[in-house]
């Protein structure tokens, strides 16, 4: 499967509206191993191809493994990376960067807003959590719908406000990799290594808060501690993911699901997985995306994740009941 | 072992323990009996660090278990719970081997020797042939052996049991209070609430009697449980007579006339 992944990459390199001979491709790869001089097909095959495919692998896996945490954590399947609203409050900040026309930080200040209202909604989450119930279960999933409630209305307000920019609005939280590449990747990646580094430590420890909290605490967990770790590492994954790419479901919500029926409960290796799996699933997504549609159109990736994902994750369930 | 003084403890405004004091010695196993609601399970919570004491301290082995950190105070005392509710679905091989957590440092892995206790403990509890089946996918009897061997995993010289033989049918509830009383002979201190009178009065050395969170009594097996006694704290008419093969004291229902 490891292996799927340098395949995947390159492959989907030859995907593109621009249309490259094959020959073309390779020769831009090996400029760019050699350093040789700029050409049409080097631009298109590193700065335009090459960064999108790695971010949208990069934040598919993030999302597959923050999904697979909060499944863990919150012990529901349902559960997926947007149940603490964590994407809402990107999509808030976006929606403000947007409405507001913010451009100080260049083409970063989009994504920037985005990971800035992420991190303020997770934090308002885990606060609210904190005071309701030691961050229990039940008040998390609370939390997650009050301010993902909370933000929707303040969405709405900011698209009203400013009619101009609905359209951009509802385009970003649909989710998209479309003008996106490596300057994205250099935004979102020390989050995603530092969200990832932090519940692939814990995951020993969300195994055995399977066992619920009480006979957690009993072999030993500090379970404040370890839910907190988590909590926070998913979240960062979260937020690298959905401020470069905008709310694309599905994928959090049914990789982990997969990987679970394919390779068992184990959480370090269902998170190692379902990163590798993720990724993928995005990156061909993602071209699919950009390649279905004629002169260059492109889909919003967020819906062919749902359009391909939802039929094919019926099928897998209905084949995983029969016994 | 262990040393519980003015112990007070309960939920969000009910106290259910009431200034309790109790010393175990180390080796004793002990039997926690009373009727519904007397504090047995507050009692093994408590014991066990995941209830916080209103008042009143409790020492395991010395050390003050409030100051004790988790993974500290489970290398000291390991716990059988009563239920498990909302179990997640894992494979009863690495469930037992979650008993080895205190023994792993934050950034090491469970060491071969860890895999090894673990498989001895499923050996003790005869579970060791469950070892790859999902905990979904066993009985209530089954899961109670292998969190059972979670707890001898946990190699601690003291282990607490609440109503660990409610799911067991006879024989395996045999099987459980032999292997209890080869451990304790082995050294290890047991401490285990029971509702079955007579099982208790079989297997402990010591019982305890709880009502309404507080000790009503307290003393070697044969000389604690009396008819009166007995009737007294379960508000019931039982009477005692000597088991035919062990003279242990065992109790009878008396039907109202």
């Amino acid at each position: 499967m490891a292996a799927a992944v340098p395949l995947s990459i390159y492959a989907a390199l030859f995907f593109g509206s621009y249309p490259l001979s094959a020959d073309a491709i390779h020769e831009a790869l090996g400029a760019m191993i050699h350093g040789q001089a700029e050409t049409q097909a080097l631009v298109i095959v590193r700065d335009i191809r090459l960064g999108r495919i790695l971010l949208s692998f990069l934040t598919g896996a993030a999302l597959a493994v923050s999904g697979g945490v909060f499944q863990g954590l919150l012990r529901n399947p349902l559960a997926d990376p947007f149940t603490l609203g964590i994407s809402s409050g990107a999509a808030c900040g976006a929606a403000l960067a947007l409405g507001m026309g913010w451009t100080m930080a260049g083409l970063s200040t989009l994504p920037l807003a985005a990971l800035g209202g992420a991190f303020a909604a997770m934090i308002l989450v885990l606060a609210m959590s904190r005071l309701a119930g030691d961050f229990s279960r039940e008040s998390l999933v609370l939390g997650g719908i009050v301010v993902s409630t909370f933000l929707g209305a303040l969405i709405a307000l900011i698209k009203s406000l400013n009619e101009e920019s609905v359209a951009a609005i509802v385009f970003w939280i649909m989710g998209s990799f479309q003008g996106r590449g490596f300057e994205h990747i250099e935004l979102m990646l020390p989050y995603m290594a530092a969200g990832c580094a932090l519940v692939l430590l814990l995951a020993r420890e969300l195994d055995i808060l399977g066992l619920g909290s009480e006979q957690a605490a009993q072999v030993g967990v500090s379970v404040g501690r370890a839910r907190i770790g988590l909590l926070v590492g998913a979240g960062m994954l979260t937020a690298a993911a959905v401020s470069v790419s905008g709310i694309i479901g599905f994928v959090g919500l049914v990789v982990p699901h997969l990987v679970r029926m394919l390779i068992g409960p184990d959480s370090r290796p269902l998170l190692l997985f379902s990163a590798l799996g993720g990724g993928i699933l995005l990156l061909w997504s993602d071209v699919l995306a950009r390649t279905i549609l004629s002169h260059g159109a492109e889909l919003p990736v967020g819906v062919v994740t749902a359009l391909f994902g939802g039929p094919f994750f019926c099928l897998i369930l209905a084949r995983g009941r029969r016994p | 072992m262990i040393e519980i003084k003015d112990l007070s403890a309960g939920y969000k405004g009910l106290p259910v323990l009431r200034g309790i004091s109790l010393t175990v010695r180390e080796g004793e196993f002990t039997g926690i009996l009373g009727p519904n609601g007397s504090g047995k399970t507050t009692l093994i919570r408590a014991l066990s660090g995941v209830l916080p004491c209103a008042s009143g301290s409790i020492r395991i082995a010395g050390h003050d278990i409030k100051a004790l950190p988790a993974k500290a105070r489970a290398r000291q005392c390991a716990t059988v719970a009563q239920k498990n509710p909302g179990l997640s679905a894992v494979r009863a091989r690495s469930l037992v081997l979650m008993g080895r957590y205190p023994y792993v440092s934050f950034l090491g892995g469970y060491s071969r020797r860890d895999h090894l206790r673990a498989r001895e403990a499923m050996q003790e509890t005869s579970c060791l042939h469950l070892g790859q089946r999902s905990t979904e996918a066993l009985s209530g009897g089954e899961l109670q052996r292998v969190i059972t061997a979670k707890a001898l995993a946990q190699d601690t010289r003291l282990l607490l049991l609440d109503e660990a033989a409610s799911n067991l049918d006879v024989a395996r509830t045999m099987d459980l209070y032999e292997l209890l009383k080869a451990k304790n002979a082995a050294g290890l201190t047991i401490l285990t609430v029971a509702h079955d009178l007579n099982l208790a009065a079989l297997y402990c050395q010591r019982l305890v009697f709880l009502k309404n969170g507080s000790v009503a009594a307290d003393g070697p097996t044969r000389e604690i449980f009396t008819a009166q006694t007995l009737s007294e704290i379960y508000e019931t008419p039982l009477a005692v007579a000597a088991h035919p093969l062990t003279g242990a004291p065992q109790a009878y229902l008396v039907p109202r006339a």
